[in-house]
């Protein structure tokens, strides 16, 4: 494989440890790491191959299916388009290579049968500050040869299998990212909840997984006292002392001082992820009970996702 | 021991806090521990629960309590309110466990022993005495795996953080800020006042367990000289003193 800047093995995260101050970590899109691995017929929860761009060029050893879903970064299979949120069967020796950004920061690959990894604490994500879980705790580099678990060699010459899935669900196309109120929602002036309802904040250049910063009108708080260390979570919107603000990401630390003005509902978490620097985010405020509807739906419809795949998929596999 | 008063709030849809007071105090932290011990091992759809000073954050599986419940915030909370309203906190379910962590405060691993002797007018003898004589308490566990955040320090000690970080604190380097005492697991950023170093590993990823502390741990240090810590074998060393 020739490495991407920052590729790494990531399932559903690791939980259970938090209270040690280990962050579950994980997909940063949970959805398309879940399609993926509905388009070949895996458990949901397998490990993938996250990817951000320019991301790694890999070469397969042996004959499996694989899949694409997340984000578009116009993937070349041996020199051919091939679009996402489709099966492909390869074969040894094919290439597959991704040109071009075209829509989204994150993309899955999934291959069935799953990835031979080890797990860390029950997950395979990886930890890169604990060095821990995933592909030796890091970032894919050059050179990496990842094993397939299953072995298939009936699959046939290499191509992409006819259909594919409708992820229109899951993605909204406008920067609309629904919130419920944080536990300092209320600390917040009356003019700054207004700006936060109506303003569009920008995301800055400084966002990884870690968290997305954001560049919008500077916030204030009617007082200024400083808060104690408690939990935060993906999804947390904190603001700094000069005003701006900070969504916290798959590998944001377990716990933090800064006001919590509001929380990324969980549902809108891949429509967020996605978003690229430059990008505008638009937030809207919306209840407890509307947050989790939006993800009980959400839940449905891959489960049908799921099935309609292994439909799909019971003459090849 | 009567019920005490705290709040409970959302963070997020899949989480739910509930707080205690707004104030690092051994009191209000009891609280939190004794609800931490409680809930572990009990529920299903907990996902994770994590102690802060005051607070105690539970992670929960949302869509499996959707599965049998109508809102999943309603269902975890009332939960937590039954647990509080009919367990006091004479009925601790978990053993503490007390810790006994070598340190060497040695001149070459305490960069900040000055500032402190300036702050407090204090000699180097004297910071060490002072942070050997407590018996802390781990508060909570956060920002990095396994830095454990204990208290409380003596007021002739308490020193406030570094005003701009070091951009390196080597692992295994003991600090002080404000009223808390803490040791960097990892190399790391950091602004803690550092004092001493301990040649303990206090985060293994090897281990079964990888963290040495955990929440509600009761922690002594014990001063060791440069050439104990030198030739300090860790797996010989037993930190936990006893289980009661």
């Amino acid at each position: 494989m020739k490495a991407g800047i920052a590729d790494s093995i990531q399932d559903e995260g690791r939980f259970g440890f938090q209270h040690l101050g280990i962050n579950p970590n994980g997909a940063m899109d949970q959805t398309a790491m879940k399609i993926a691995n509905a388009l070949v017929g895996n458990d949901l929860r397998e490990p993938v191959v996250e990817l951000s761009f320019p991301a790694s060029s890999i070469q397969f050893e042996k004959t499996a299916l694989i899949s694409l879903s997340g984000a578009d970064f116009s993937a070349m299979l041996n020199g051919a388009a091939v679009g996402n949120n489709k099966a492909l069967i390869i074969n040894r020796g094919d290439e597959l290579k991704f040109k071009k950004s075209l829509l989204g920061s994150f993309a899955y690959l999934a291959v069935h049968g799953g990835l031979r990894i080890a797990q860390w604490l029950g997950s395979a994500s990886t930890n890169t500050k604990a060095k821990a879980g995933g592909w030796q705790g890091r970032f894919l580099k050059k050179g990496d040869e990842i094993e397939f678990i299953k072995d298939l060699s009936r699959l046939g010459e290499t191509r992409a299998l006819s259909w594919r899935v409708n992820v229109s669900d899951f993605y909204s196309g406008n920067n609309i990212i629904r919130c419920v109120e944080g536990r300092e929602w209320t600390d917040l002036e009356k003019v700054s909840q207004d700006q936060f309802k109506k303003k569009p904040f920008i995301i800055t250049q400084h966002s990884d997984r870690m968290g997305y910063r954001l560049k919008g009108p500077a916030l204030k708080r009617k007082n200024k006292t400083e808060l104690i260390s408690s939990a935060v979570t993906f999804g947390t919107v904190q603001l700094f002392p000069d005003g701006q603000l900070i969504i916290l990401m798959a590998d944001h630390q377990t716990t933090g001082g800064y006001p919590r003005v509001a929380q990324v509902i969980t549902a809108d978490r891949s429509n967020l992820v996605q978003l690229k620097q430059g990008d505008e985010i638009l937030f809207s405020m919306c209840s407890l009970a509307e947050a989790e509807k939006a993800l009980v739906y959400q839940a449905k419809v891959l489960q049908q996702i799921k099935t309609a795949c292994a439909f799909n998929l019971r003459e090849i596999l | 021991m009567t019920p005490t008063s705290y709040q409970i709030y959302p963070s997020g849809d899949n989480a739910l806090t509930i707080q205690f007071g707004d104030s690092i105090s051994l009191d209000l932290n009891n609280h939190v521990f004794h609800l931490y011990n409680l809930l572990r091992n009990k529920q299903p759809f907990i996902k994770d629960i994590i102690p802060g000073y005051c607070t105690l954050t539970i992670i929960y599986d949302l869509l499996s309590i959707r599965s049998v419940h109508a809102s999943a915030f309603d269902f975890i909370q009332s939960e937590i309110e039954t647990l509080i309203n009919h367990h006091h906190q004479s009925e601790t379910t978990r053993p503490q466990r007390l810790l006994k962590i070598p340190v060497c405060y040695h001149v070459s691993f305490a960069p900040d022993a000055e500032k402190i002797m300036k702050h407090h007018q204090v000699s180097f003898e004297q910071i060490i005495y002072l942070h050997i004589e407590k018996t802390y308490s781990v508060f909570m566990i956060g920002f990095l795996p396994g830095f454990a955040y204990m208290g409380v320090v003596d007021k002739k000690i308490a020193t406030p953080r570094l005003s701009t970080p070091r951009s390196l604190v080597p692992a295994g380097s003991v600090g002080i800020a404000g009223e808390q005492t803490g040791i960097y697991p990892l190399d790391s950023p950091g602004g803690w006042n550092i004092i001493g170093r301990t040649p303990l590993k206090l985060f293994d990823i090897k281990k079964p367990e990888p963290v040495l502390f955990q929440p509600g741990d009761q922690v002594k240090f014990s001063p060791i000289s440069f050439d104990e810590f030198q030739a300090f074998k860790p797996t010989s060393f037993n930190s936990v003193i006893n289980e009661s």
